[in-house]
This record gives structure tokens, C-alpha cells and sequence, in this order.
């Protein structure tokens, strides 16, 4: 049934719209009214949320775009995109899209994990717990989760103190937090949770019928994951991962205050043009470094289609 | 003709009443000359008249309120600072995002102009005073006591001028560690020193935290002018594994993170002395450098008059005093140590310069150019190691 | 429904959160037993380390001791009260234009132009891939001075980027229910269109009206860098920013504070609802059995 047609009783508001007297009762309404109210009711209803979206982001985005073209005066120009081009910007783009694939797959399948593990514990409270932690933990992060790992996995943090005293301090051993690994180590905190968040819901669909009627055909387990329960989640795990790369591309504070800028990455270097205490008056090189970061994201959604539209076509 | 002698009279009464009326008028408003005054053009004071010191105290009280921006409590003192004005003028001080930058204050300048919660006046890094100057955010103001504010430290109209300074400064926690006196001493320092030394932020974002990158270079054979060394400095700590990137504050000391702090000397005496009551604050041995930072008047300040007051007030001794006493260097203190005002028991706190260190001030030039050098050379460099 | 379909791929929260699947058959919980219990443990261990260590240390004194001393000291802290309540101003309005602009759109879209509906789902994931420190860097540049001057921009930025946990839950919670026969039901029953959505439809998406609204405002008690960049001291800007403050036990006993006390916040919002869910559900079955009948 077509939504959009104007439905008897089912008439969506508006005074005199309640007729219920079908149109070919007697009165010819014109056709430009009635496809006025087919078309006029939808963009009313919709408007706010339109209106809203596109001033919240849709005007923010061509700001972006905008300002990256011009100087601190108001000029057009291309300085600004040759600047972030090339060198340290250079560099903290391939930092940041580095450290996000990372983030996206290894906390991906541990999150997968994670999330089976829990969904099919028999212990009934872990779920709506681990749910909860999960919302609130996806959100935590910068210099209070620094502090956190610091003491406890620090040079005299609580964990590493007590490894000493086995003799088996993890900072001889090459572990150091203060590094590219260290700090891909720590972002798990906010990325698995996330991941488990999305996936939950996704895992929790699998129905169980599936899995016996696999099982009465005689499938193994791995047969059944194989053909069955990786290609039916896969749609929904590709597109958590690309969750999990927009989040970790975007983070900003955790790995500000590990590394105090020794790593280059996009954000923090966003954050030093436009908050810092320092460069004053290279504004329009943070937007350009945006704009950067808006093409990254584009692409990796469009590659993410695209990987979608390949893994969902059995379940067509 | 009685008529006539009417009109006439009435014409004759109406002109004289009118002519007692302008003068009335025009006394009444020589008495209230000094409402008249347009504290935001004024300059500087006078000694008598409607632009004096007696005027401006009270044409600030009638404003009633001063809006500041970013200006912490333990920060060089400022919470005594605010209190004092408060208790001396009856003025009411709107203390707005303590903690904020010094691109916040300038941003807020433009975003808040011409609101009642607009900020008055700016202590910011100098290069953002100039920023603010160029983008017409300022107003200029000579305070009474200009002429005890060096040359080189003020701008010679009066739209900036500085206010007070600190060295670079090695603070150490002399309980965990033995207590490095020079940049020299840090470098030859094995991991096994167990020195974990921290930046109290990122050089890239945080003025003091450069100035401890160009003091490492003076240290090491380069210059204001020359900031490279300074990097090349810290990319062999964090090789040796002496440095620790975080960002380092009295959460890092306390829990043991870091144990040294390279940081501004009157920052470390508020921010770690007091929690940690065995840290040590030294200036290094190698190298003496120091900045100040600089007070502004905004153009658009909605409370013109309690401004130039603040102004006042923070160059009179008293309040330079109270700098001192928050252990940072107040502009005018060599001619308050040459007149004998300033506080005998404040200044023996401040750590000492070294014998023989030559003390240098970056120029806000150099420090835009170190700026750039370490912001591209950074990550390379320090990172890779 | 006949046809394999999987509800809502990027439904963030389970709407029917008390009920875990059906218990697999015995031989197969041996089999997966024990991994599961190298995963959880692992995963515990690699998530309440850091937290012991924190809270360790926020229940620490400046000489080491053991002491209530950062946690009493937090409420006087200087800054702490305008934090807090900035935060919770920010959280309720953000919650409340969400839920207001949100559920009506989304009923709107399930009853009328399901068509629009990828589309949506597009729009509203949107704000989870483009950064917040891109979106506040738009914000500064675009919005008009009596916008910045206004804490309440964020709020509204923050509706924004709370819209795809808002949106996706709202949507898993009318997936869960038969939104035509209910409007129907109560449509031909006399009820308006206002009666019909407070009373009859919104009764039925509480658990997920519930969880979005807990997301939100879990987002918003933690969110950073746009309240950072916009200059505005909110409780996270607060406690990282307190560094200048001598005591590092205070800035800490906040983070813990937040941390746990948050959660705390939503397991009893979450698990107080559990037994609304398994009644309202009762009441749907009983409407779609009666239908049939």
C-alpha cells in the first residue's frame, strides 16, 4: 500500500484532511490540492528534522570545506591544502588512517568475541551489565583513561610493581605505552566496547533454529560458522568496523595527553592550530586538515559500500 | 499697546529664562564633567581633572563589575589578586573560564563582543597580543607607572605591555630521585637513573612547554634563535628512556609517573609544591630563560573604566606585591628592588638565577619561529625514537 | 514474518534487553565453555585493571595513605559546582530536544514514507563518522556570534551527535512492535493522534525510548573535545583542565566519580525497566491474540 496516499480515517492531522468521504464521492477535488497535501504533509512532517540536520551538520561540513580554501583574511586560495600536503600533516594523516584500520579490525574481532561470549554465557546477569558498561566505557576516554592505564601499567603502575617483583617487568621487555603501539593499546578501551555495543544486537538475531537445523544436517561447528553465521554477520561486522575507524580516527584527547604530541596525528594537530597557546593565527591549516580527514572518511565509507554490497548479496 | 508691552515682556522673560537655563545647564554639566568622560578613549590619567585617579575609581565603582577571562586562582597568584580588588573597590569580578587558553581569550574578545559578559582585559602569550592588536581587539592604556615597565616589554602606545614572568625551572621530587641541577645532568642520566622527566604539556600546544624546548637548546650549543638542538635534546632523552611524553602534572608526581618537571617556576611552586611537599624547584645551571606574558585592554570592554582600574591596581606595588608572592616576576621589579618596595620575605622564595647564567627573553619572533620548527620537526624527531 | 530478515543491522541497543536467547542445548555449552571463559577473563581483566588502579589512587592522600580526603574535597573544589551543573543542564536539554524531535520523525517515517527509511538510517549515522573535532571546527566557523556566545550550541550539536544511538534505538523499538495495528487499533477506536502516540504507541518504545535516552546522556556527561574547542567548562573539560590545581587525587576522584557513578546511574535506570518491558510486552501479545481471534 502506497504510504502516501491519502488514507480514509488514517488521515495524518491537519483540520478538513479527516474526510472521510472517499474522493470520488461526488466532489471532484482538484488533482493540484490533493497532490499538494500528498506532497505538502511529508515535507511539513519531515521539516524539522531536515531543518535541524542541516543546520547542525550539514552547515558545519561546508564551513569546513569552506574555510579550508581561504587565508586567515578571508581569500581564496589552495595554500592551505598544499600545506597540509606535505611534511608533519603529511605524516599525521598516515598516522591517524594507520592507527584506525588497527583499531578497526583487532578491536572488531575481539568485540566479536567478547560479545558472543557474553551473549551465550548462562550467567543471565552479565548481559544487561556488560551493556550498560559498554555505554559508558564506548564514551570514556582522553586524560582520564591516560591516567588510568598510566597507573597501572605505567613504570610504577599497579600492575607493572607487581610484575617486578616476579621479575617480570613488562618495560624491559620492549612494552612502552608512550609509543604508536602503546597508544593503539589503550584506544581498545573505548574501541571494544563500542564494537560489542554495535554487535550485540546483530549477534542476538542469529536465530538459534539456524544453528540446530545446521546442526540436525550434520554441520560441525566450524561448517556452520563458516557458511552460515559469518556471511549472515558479516554486513553487520564490516559495518561496525567502519564505526570503530570513524571513532578512533576522531579521537583526540586520549592520545594528547599519552604522547604530548610525539606521534603526529590529524586531530591533535587540529586541536594545536585551533586551542593551542602557541601558533597563533594558522587557523585556516586546522580546517584544511579537516577537509583531509572528511575525504578519508568518504572514501572508507564508499569502500565500505561497496565491500557491503558484495558480502549482503546472498541474502538477497 | 498693552498688548504689545505683553508680548514683549513675555518675549524678554521666555529669552532670560532660557538664558539662566543654558547656564545652568552648562555649569551643572561642568560639575558632571566627569560622567562625561569616555573611559574607553581615555589613555592615561591625569593628575586632576576628569580623567584622574580619584575620577576613575569612581566612575569604576559605578560600573560596578569587571569581567576577566582565563585567569586560574593559583596562577601567579591571581585568586589574592581578584580578592584584593574586590575587598579595596567593592567592584564585583566575573571570573569567566579559568582554565582557558590564550586563543580562547582572543576568540572571546570577537565572539562575546558588545554582550555584558564580553571579557574586559586579556593576560595572554605575547604573540597573541600582537594577534589581538592587528585584528583591532585593543585598546591602548598606559598605566602611572609605565615608566618602571622596561622598554622591551611593553608596546610603545600602550595596547599591550607585560605583566609578570617565570624562568623555565627543573622541578624534581627530591624524595624518589637525586635532584638534577642542568639540562647537562638530565642528558648524561642513564634509565637506570631512574629519572622519568615530563613536559608539563606538549610543545606543539603550550607556551611554557616550548620555552623549556629553547631553554634545552641554549643548553646545547643553540640559541633563542636557533631551537633545533632543543629537539634533537629531548629526542635523546626519550631514546635513553628518561622522558616519559605525558602530560605532566601533580597527578604524574603524586602516582610516580614523572619525577622531574620541566615547567615555569611560579607554575610549579602553585601547581606541585603544595601537594608534594618534597619537591624541589631549580632554575638550570645552563640555562636561564624566561618569558612574560602581557596584559591588554579590550577596545570593546563593557566596563571600560573598572579596567583601566584592574590595570591600576595590578601595577601599583601592592599589586605587582602579590605577583611576587604567587613566586612569579613581577614587570617591574627591578625598579621595585631599586626604590626598595618589593617584599623582602616574596622575593628570597624565588628560586635563584645561577651564578654566571646569563638570563635571555625570547622575542615574540623567535618564538613564533621556534614554534614552527618544533611543531614540524617534532613528531619526527622525539617520536621516532 | 515468513522471510529471513535481520532487524535493524545497526539497532545499537537490544530493545528487548532482559530476554537472552533461548539456552543451547547442553553438549554444545560444554564445548564453548571453556574459551568463553579465557575471553571474559581476559576482557576483565584488561577493563578493571586500569579502573582498581584509579580508584586506588583516588582513595589515596597526598602521603600514600588511605583516605576519603580527594572524594570530600571534590564538591568545594574551585570550578567543580558550574561544571557539574552546566553538564546537567547540557545532558537534560539534549535529551529532551532529541526525544522531541526524534520519536515523532521516526513514527512518522515507520507509518508513512518507510521508503525514506535507508535514507534516514544514512543521515542519522552520519554524525558517528564525521568527527566531532571536524563538526565543532564547522561550528566555530559558521555559527553566528549570539550562537557562540551561548552554551546551548552544544546541546544542539550534541543532539546531533547523539542522532544515530537515538535514532537506531527508537527504531529497533518500533521494529519490536506492530505500529500499524496498534495505531489502528486505536484509531478506529476513537482516539486521536495525540492520544493515540502518548498513549498507546510511545507506552510500548519505553525500553527504547529509555536507552536512548541514557545513551545520550552518557554522551553528553563524556564528551570532550567539543566542549573543549567551544570554550566551555563542562564536567570533562573541568576535571582535565584541573591540573592547575595542586591536588591530583581531586582530579582523579572526579574521573572515577564520573566513570563509575555514571554507570552505576544506568544499570538502575536499565534494570528498573526490566519488568515494565516483560508487562508492556504482555499487553501487545494480548492485543495482536485478541486480533486474531
Amino acid at each position: 500500500m502506497n504510504p502516501l496516499i491519502f488514507d480514509g480515517d488514517m488521515a495524518v492531522g491537519g483540520a478538513g484532511a479527516s474526510a472521510s468521504a472517499p474522493p470520488t464521492a461526488g466532489v471532484v477535488t482538484r488533482p493540484s490540492r490533493r497532490a499538494l497535501r500528498r506532497v505538502g504533509f511529508p515535507i511539513l512532517a519531515m521539516s524539522p528534522f531536515v531543518i535541524f540536520t542541516f543546520i547542525g551538520l550539514g552547515i558545519p561540513v561546508l564551513a569546513v570545506i569552506d574555510h579550508a580554501f581561504r587565508t586567515e583574511k578571508g581569500h581564496l586560495t589552495t595554500a592551505n591544502l598544499r600545506v597540509v600536503s606535505h611534511g608533519v600533516y603529511r605524516l599525521g594523516f598516515e598516522n591517524s588512517i594507520k592507527l584506525s584500520l588497527i583499531e578497526s579490525i583487532l578491536p572488531g574481532i575481539l568485540g566479536v568475541f567478547l560479545a558472543y561470549a557474553i551473549l551465550t554465557s548462562s550467567h543471565g546477569w552479565l548481559r544487561p551489565l556488560v551493556t550498560t558498561a559498554s555505554g559508558v566505557l564506548a564514551n570514556f576516554g582522553g586524560i582520564n583513561l591516560t591516567f588510568m592505564f598510566i597507573a597501572s601499567l605505567g613504570s610504577t603502575g599497579v600492575l607493572t610493581v607487581w610484575l617486578k617483583s616476579v621479575h617480570l617487568d613488562p618495560w624491559n621487555y620492549g612494552f612502552n605505552l608512550y609509543t604508536f603501539y602503546g597508544v593503539a593499546f589503550v584506544y581498545m578501551y573505548f574501541q571494544i566496547p563500542l564494537m560489542v555495543l554495535v554487535i550485540t544486537p546483530a549477534l542476538g538475531a542469529l536465530r538459534t533454529s539456524w544453528r540446530e537445523a545446521a546442526q540436525n544436517m550434520g554441520a560441525s561447528n566450524w561448517q556452520y560458522w563458516r557458511h552460515v553465521g559469518v556471511p549472515v554477520l558479516l554486513p553487520s561486522i564490516l559495518g561496525a568496523m567502519l564505526l570503530l575507524f570513524g571513532s578512533a580516527f576522531a579521537a583526540y584527547a586520549t592520545a594528547q595527553s599519552l604522547t604530548g604530541g610525539i606521534i603526529a596525528l590529524s586531530p591533535i594537530q587540529i586541536g594545536n592550530l585551533m586551542n593551542g597557546n602557541v601558533l597563533s593565527g594558522q587557523v585556516n591549516v586546522g580546517y584544511a586538515i579537516g577537509l583531509g580527514m572528511l575525504v578519508v572518511l568518504t572514501v572508507t565509507m564508499v569502500l565500505y559500500g561497496l565491500v557491503r554490497r558484495r558480502a549482503s548479496k546472498w541474502l538477497q | 499697546m498693552a498688548f504689545q508691552k505683553l508680548k514683549v515682556a513675555l518675549v524678554a522673560a521666555a529669552t532670560m529664562s532660557s538664558v539662566v537655563g543654558v547656564g545652568l545647564f552648562a555649569s551643572s554639566n561642568a560639575a558632571n564633567a566627569s560622567t562625561m568622560v569616555n573611559w574607553a578613549k581615555v589613555t592615561h590619567l591625569t593628575k586632576t581633572g576628569p580623567t584622574s585617579m580619584t575620577a576613575l575609581v569612581k566612575a569604576a565603582k559605578k560600573e560596578g563589575k569587571l569581567n576577566v577571562i582565563a585567569l586560574p586562582p593559583n596562577w601567579a597568584n591571581y585568586g589574592q589578586l581578584i580578592s584584593g580588588f574586590h575587598a579595596k573597590y567593592g567592584i564585583k569580578v566575573n571570573s569567566e573560564n579559568p582554565n582557558g587558553s590564550s586563543a580562547q581569550e582572543v576568540t572571546a574578545l570577537t565572539t562575546d563582543k558588545g554582550r555584558s559578559i564580553a571579557p574586559d582585559v586579556i593576560d595572554v602569550g605575547t604573540s597573541y597580543a600582537l594577534t589581538a592588536k592587528s585584528s583591532g581587539l585593543l585598546a591602548p592604556y598606559r598605566v602611572s607607572t609605565w615608566s618602571e615597565i622596561p622598554a622591551a616589554l611593553k608596546d610603545a602606545k600602550g595596547y599591550w605591555f607585560d605583566d609578570y614572568g617565570g624562568y623555565v625551572a627543573i622541578g624534581c621530587n627530591s624524595a624518589t630521585v637525586k635532584c638534577p641541577t642542568s639540562f647537562a645532568q638530565m642528558l648524561s642520566a642513564k634509565s637506570s637513573s631512574g629519572y622519568k622527566i615530563g613536559l608539563n604539556d606538549s610543545p606543539l600546544n603550550s607556551n611554557s612547554a616550548l620555552a623549556g624546548v629553547i631553554a634545552a637548546a641554549v643548553a646545547n650549543h643553540g640559541s633563542l634563535s636557533n631551537v633545533a638542538p632543543g629537539v634533537r635534546y629531548f629526542a635523546k632523552l626519550n631514546a635513553n628512556g628518561t622522558f616519559v611524553p605525558i602530560i605532566a602534572n601533580a597527578a604524574t608526581v603524586q602516582s610516580g609517573a614523572t619525577n622531574i618537571v620541566i615547567w615555569w617556576d611560579y607554575l610549579q611552586a602553585s601547581g606541585i609544591s603544595p601537594s608534594v611537599k618534597t619537591w624541589k624547584v631549580v632554575v638550570p645551571s645552563d640555562a636561564a630563560v624566561g618569558e612574560y606574558y602581557s596584559q591588554a585592554i579590550s577596545s570593546s570592554a563593557p566596563n571600560p573604566a573598572a579596567a583601566r582600574l584592574w590595570e591600576e591596581y595590578l601595577y601599583s606595588v601592592t599589586g605587582q606585591n602579590l605577583w611576587l608572592k604567587g613566586e612569579a616576576r613581577p614587570v617591574e621589579l627591578a625598579y621595585m628592588q631599586a626604590h626598595h618596595q618589593a617584599n623582602a620575605a616574596w622575593l628570597a622564595k624565588l628560586p635563584a638565577i645561577p651564578a654566571g647564567a646569563n638570563s635571555m627573553f625570547p622575542t615574540t619572533a623567535q618564538i613564533a619561529a621556534a614554534a614552527t620548527v618544533v611543531t614540524n620537526s617534532w613528531a619526527t624527531k622525539v617520536g621516532a625514537g | 514474518m515468513a522471510s529471513v530478515s535481520i532487524p535493524g543491522e545497526y539497532a545499537f541497543v537490544d530493545a528487548n534487553f532482559g530476554d537472552s536467547p533461548p539456552v543451547p542445548a547442553t553438549q554444545r555449552r560444554r564445548r564453548v565453555r571453556w574459551w568463553r571463559g579465557v575471553v571474559l577473563l581476559v576482557a576483565g581483566a584488561y577493563f578493571f585493571l586500569p579502573i582498581y588502579a584509579g580508584l586506588k589512587f583516588t582513595f589515596q592522600d597526598i602521603y600514600g595513605k588511605f583516605s576519603f580526603q580527594a572524594v570530600k574535597n571534590l564538591p568545594t573544589a574551585p570550578g567543580f559546582h558550574d561544571a557539574f551543573w552546566l553538564s546537567m543542564r547540557l545532558g537534560l536539554i539534549t535529551v529532551a530536544v532529541s526525544a522531541v524531535l526524534l520519536v515523532p520523525t521516526s513514527i512518522y517515517v515507520r507509518l508513512r514514507l518507510p521508503r525514506l527509511r535507508p535514507l534516514l538510517e544514512f543521515v542519522t549515522i552520519l554524525p558517528i563518522v564525521i568527527p566531532p573535532i571536524i563538526l565543532i571546527l564547522g561550528v566555530l566557523g559558521s555559527a553566528p556570534l549570539w550562537a557562540k556566545s551561548s552554551p546551548y550550541l552544544l546541546s544542539f550539536e550534541y543532539v546531533i551527535l547523539s542522532m544515530p544511538f537515538v535514532y537506531r534505538s527508537l527504531d529497533a523499538g518500533l521494529s519490536a512492535i506492530d505500529l500499524k495495528t496498534l495505531v489502528e487499533a486505536s484509531r478506529s477506536l476513537g482516539g486521536s493522534w495525540v492520544q493515540t502516540i502518548w498513549r498507546v504507541v510511545l507506552p510500548n518504545m519505553r525500553p527504547a525510548l529509555l536507552s536512548a535516552m541514557v545513551l545520550t546522556l552518557a554522551l553528553v556527561l563524556g564528551e570532550y573535545t567539543m566542549a573543549l574547542l567551544d570554550g566551555w567548562n563542562t564536567i570533562p573539560v573541568w576535571i582535565a583542565q584541573f591540573n592547575t590545581a595542586s591536588d591530583g587525587h581531586i582530579q582523579v576522584a572526579a574521573s572515577m566519580i564520573g566513570l563509575v557513578g555514571t554507570w552505576i546511574i544506568l544499570t538502575v535506570i536499565v534494570s528498573l525497566d526490566r519488568s515494565g518491558t516483560r508487562r508492556s510486552r504482555r499487553r501487545v501479545r494480548t492485543i495482536q491474540t485478541t486480533k486474531e481471534q
